[in-house]
């Protein structure tokens, strides 16, 4: 499955549900099951302060794809996580650099990620894209 | 208005002069907590806004014409009508501002010129940043020392310690009427007899009381009082500060521009008398009417029903959410007006939020720009559910029904 395809995919998975609050319960679901951040990576570097949540994420390359683990200490925050994770790791650089997160607006979780909702997720995304393409340059260089 | 002429209290009456009440969001009939932050407008003050824009607007203090003259009167009236509802003694002494925030910059600014190092500011835990930040730049920029009154775990202001604190270096107590995040209404005027008996001025940031109580700034005898107008019903952008004259006159101007001066030559300006001394440039005009339309509009209100009403909003929630495992309400104060802040053991505020936001149901969460606060509190920041006299009794319990909701989705 491709990028757009798993993104595809996600946005069937919420077709389903036509009230926001089955929507939100999926989604709190989905921050439940979101594989635990290991403890020694919980740094001061690795945090992204929003407002409202805070925002963990470490990056790193298996076999030339990007691997993201991210945490919040809010449980919606960590659900909206799992979501890009899903669609971005296993991915290659470039490819997580360049890919537009189209599923984001289209199951409506665009204010999540507005610069206006201090949360961390927009400075989260933004810092995923910028770590790929740190990334792809390295690879380019090698 | 006399006390007698005012109109009987009645919920159902007044949310009908609200339009913004009267809307679904999510398809779930608005239910609006978030008074704190801001509140919503009667029609009254919509319709002066419009009036305004549609018929008078004109610059005003500078036309000769028939527009600008009117447009003048009304401001200069709405002046009049909040130093009336004030009870401030002269209309001289009400000087409009963008806000809270900006008359507290302008006193900091402005007053602060007076001081001269060493000289003490002294605040409380449980102030607004706006409250917190000018002094500490004022601090900054003339060397002065920022004093912290503590509170304790109710979160009232524990007086003795303030006692403490207060003395000759003294020069300005800043202290909030009421607490936005807890709700905790402070003893102003008995803080103001202590004030002065040390010779120290004293400025009381109204923000979160004038919405809901009569306020009497010769009764407290406060030397500075601030608020602003979205809070109060009226338009955004517009504000008060309210100051004695004789300290106001002492005070050198904050900003320059038009309006502020007497006569202008490139030796020499001198500036014009308050409170125009104050007010450089081109004012918000339309909300500064407004805003005094805003006041009239409370005016003709029965305060006393309607602190009545809020306390029984208040206690009707708080009561309610006391009975779930794991709440915990922030701010106990045994003097406390329609706030309930609070936390869910495990559960983040913002989650908390979201989905009460989901079930049309608008709070707000967060530190509510109080953040040192959250830090005596230990708390990452609270669920803020703060209630105007338009909000029922009904809507607190589609809101209760809708936290235990949130809760067991959470848990
Ligand atoms: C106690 C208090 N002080 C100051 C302010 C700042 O008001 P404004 O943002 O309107 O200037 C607020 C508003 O949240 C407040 O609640």
């Amino acid at each position: 499955m491709n990028i757009n395809e798993k993104q595809q995919e996600i946005i069937d998975e919420f077709a389903i549900y036509d009230d926001w609050m089955e929507k939100y319960e999926y989604i709190i679901e989905l921050g439940k099951e979101l594989e635990a951040f290991p403890e020694d990576k919980r740094t001061d570097d690795r945090l992204i302060d929003g407002c409202q949540s805070r925002v963990w994420l470490s990056t790193e390359i298996e076999n030339g794809n990007m691997h993201f683990r991210a945490d919040s200490d809010a449980i919606i925050t960590k659900g909206i996580i799992g979501l890009l994770i899903r669609v971005l790791n296993d991915e290659t650089p470039e490819t997580v650099a360049k890919t537009d997160l189209f599923f984001i607006n289209e199951i409506g979780l665009q204010e999540h990620l507005s610069p206006t909702r201090a949360n961390g997720l927009l400075s989260m995304v933004k810092r995923m894209k910028m770590d790929a393409l740190k990334a792809s340059v390295d690879a380019a260089k090698n | 208005m006399a006390e007698g002429t005012k109109k009987p209290f009645s919920v159902r009456e007044i949310r009908e002069q609200f339009p913004a009440l009267r809307q679904t969001v999510y398809g779930k009939n608005l239910i609006y907590f978030d008074n704190g932050a801001t509140s919503q407008k009667p029609q009254v003050v919509l319709d002066a806004i419009n009036r305004y824009y549609s018929k008078d607007n004109a610059n005003i203090h500078r036309g000769v014409h028939f527009m600008s003259q009117k447009a003048t009167t009304e401001f200069e009236e709405a002046r009049i009508a909040i130093q009336k509802y004030l009870n401030a003694k002269k209309s001289e002494e009400i000087i409009f501002t963008k806000g809270t925030t900006d008359s507290i910059n302008l006193v900091a600014f402005s007053y602060g010129e007076l001081l001269k190092e060493g000289d003490e500011i002294l605040i409380t835990t449980m102030e607004h940043h706006s409250n917190i930040v000018p002094w500490q730049m004022l601090c900054e920029r003339k060397k002065l020392v920022l004093k912290v009154a503590p509170i304790n775990k109710k979160g009232e202001l524990i007086e003795e310690e303030f006692d403490k604190l207060l003395s000759n270096r003294t020069k300005l107590v800043s202290v909030t009427h009421i607490s936005n995040t807890l709700g905790t209404i402070n003893p102003v005027k008995e803080l103001a007899k202590k004030t002065h008996a040390v010779g120290a001025k004293i400025l009381v940031d109204g923000a979160q009381s004038i919405q809901h109580m009569k306020v009497d700034v010769r009764d407290l005898d406060c030397d500075f009082y601030v608020f602003s107008s979205h809070k109060v019903f009226g338009p955004t952008g517009i504000g008060v500060l309210y100051g004695k004259e004789d300290l106001l006159d002492r005070m050198p101007p904050y900003q320059g521009g038009g309006d502020m001066i007497s006569k202008v030559t490139f030796e020499r300006t001198t500036y014009n008398e308050l409170p125009h001394k104050f007010e450089a440039g081109t004012p918000h005009i339309a909300g500064g009417i407004c805003l005094g339309e805003a006041i009239r509009f409370l005016n003709a209100l029965d305060m006393d029903a309607i602190q009545r009403h809020e306390k029984e909003l208040a206690h009707y929630a708080q009561d309610m959410l006391d009975t779930f495992e794991g709440v915990r309400i922030i701010g106990e104060a045994k003097q406390k007006t329609s706030v309930v802040s609070f936390v869910v053991d495990k559960i983040h505020p913002f989650d908390i939020g979201t989905l009460l936001d989901k079930q049309g149901i608008a709070v707000r969460t967060g530190h509510h720009c109080t953040q040192p606060l959250m830090d005596f509190f230990k708390i990452p920041g609270t669920v803020r559910a703060s209630f105007a006299f338009y909000n029922t009794k009904e809507e607190i319990d589609t809101f209760i029904a809708a936290v235990e909701k949130s809760i067991s989705i959470l848990k």
